[in-house]
């Protein structure tokens, strides 16, 4: 990430520079200050909301409960989890939200989900292969329906507008499984 | 289709009321067991929210600063070559950036050319199948302060890339 923020930043100033653009620059910077703001208050309200219902599910022990119904389904792809971990309860959640397009519900359960992980690991500043499997999965956005891009394509009339299901479908399942792919290569070869 | 749209919406509520059934017969107190995890939630939002910042900086700084254009003319020639609308070209390099803006191009590329193009018809599988990588990056990573990604971001640009380059691919076949 480190390199990355540093490259986008400089290629921005040189270009800002090139292109007597500094004032544009300079205004983006204040409205990237304000946007993260936004985007935070949106966070904070849903965050705060499933994590008030997650630790219902905590403490009355129905997380144990679900993340041994739930094992079988993450366990090939998420293998050093122990049984009962609540891990496996926020991963499937999180999947199931993202399956469904329930996006407001997806974000606040993968960050569970990446706080149970990190429960797991034990050197905190690094990231683990199964978190790294997690983000992976997640930034390949596999999902049934695509409500909204559907919705704006039956907004400008599109004649049939549910076409669109089963390409992105397939995009999406291909995509994830060359991303998990990948992944698994760079573990064997690098370590 | 109905019936998957039907299944999403009765996901939520059926699952909370069957978080709060188990609670109350668990006799748990599930209103201070609630405001105590929404607390921790706070604590989450403000430790993600650094993070985002800086992405967005960049990310903004980047469109702002012409750069973005730039990535654009160097792209047009490539896609020009395969037959793919120059219009998928903006989507294509902004989706894994913003969410927001993203959406404002699709709108846009299915407004100027018709719903039924073959610019709309990609930019929607686009849409649909990519994600903003680097938002989910910076809120994942974030909430746990993980700063050793080892080689976590290289797998997801690549993946990226081709996860756009299927999209086009599967339209371009099925089209």
């Amino acid at each position: 990430m480190n390199a990355i923020w540093v490259i986008l930043i400089g290629i921005s100033i040189v270009f800002a520079i090139l292109n007597g653009r500094l004032e544009d620059f300079t205004k983006s910077i204040f409205d990237a200050a304000r946007s993260a703001v936004e985007v935070s208050l949106f966070l904070l309200g849903i965050v705060a909301l499933w994590m008030g219902i997650t630790k219902i599910i905590e403490d009355s022990g129905l997380i144990h409960g679900l993340s041994r119904i739930f094992r079988p389904f993450v366990s090939r792809l998420f293998k050093n989890i122990p049984a009962d971990h609540p891990s496996i309860t926020s991963i499937t959640l999180n999947f199931l939200a993202n399956l469904f397009g329930l996006g407001n519900a997806a974000t606040p359960l993968g960050i569970q989900a990446m706080q149970d992980l990190q429960s797991l690991n034990k050197d905190s500043e690094k990231i683990t292969y199964e978190m790294m499997l997690f983000v992976v999965i997640n930034t390949a956005s596999i999902q049934l329906i695509p409500f909204t891009v559907i919705g704006i394509l039956s907004d400008f009339g599109s004649k049939n507008p549910s076409w669109v299901v089963f390409p992105t479908f397939l995009a999406t399942v291909l995509s994830a499984a060359f991303a998990v792919g990948t992944l698994w290569v760079c573990r064997k070869i690098l370590r | 289709m109905k019936t998957i749209q039907f299944f999403s919406q009765l996901f939520i509520p059926v699952f909370i009321l069957l978080v709060i059934v188990y609670g109350v017969a668990k006799k748990v107190r599930v209103y201070d067991s609630f405001v105590g995890g929404a607390k921790e939630g706070i604590r989450v939002v403000v430790k993600i929210f650094p993070y985002l910042l800086a992405i967005f900086v960049a990310i903004k700084s980047f469109q702002a600063s012409g750069a973005f254009d730039f990535t654009k003319e160097i792209f047009s020639s490539l896609f020009a070559a395969f037959n793919i609308p120059a219009e998928v070209i903006s989507i294509s390099i902004i989706k894994p950036l913003s969410g927001s803006a993203s959406m404002g191009i699709f709108t846009d590329i299915v407004k100027v050319t018709g719903p039924d193009s073959l610019a709309s018809r990609i930019s929607a599988v686009i849409m649909g199948s990519a994600e903003t990588t680097f938002y989910v990056l910076a809120v994942y990573l974030g909430a746990v302060g993980i700063k050793k990604t080892r080689y976590l971001v290289p797998v997801c640009v690549v993946s990226d890339v081709v996860g756009i380059i299927l999209a086009i691919w599967i339209v371009k076949l099925l089209f």
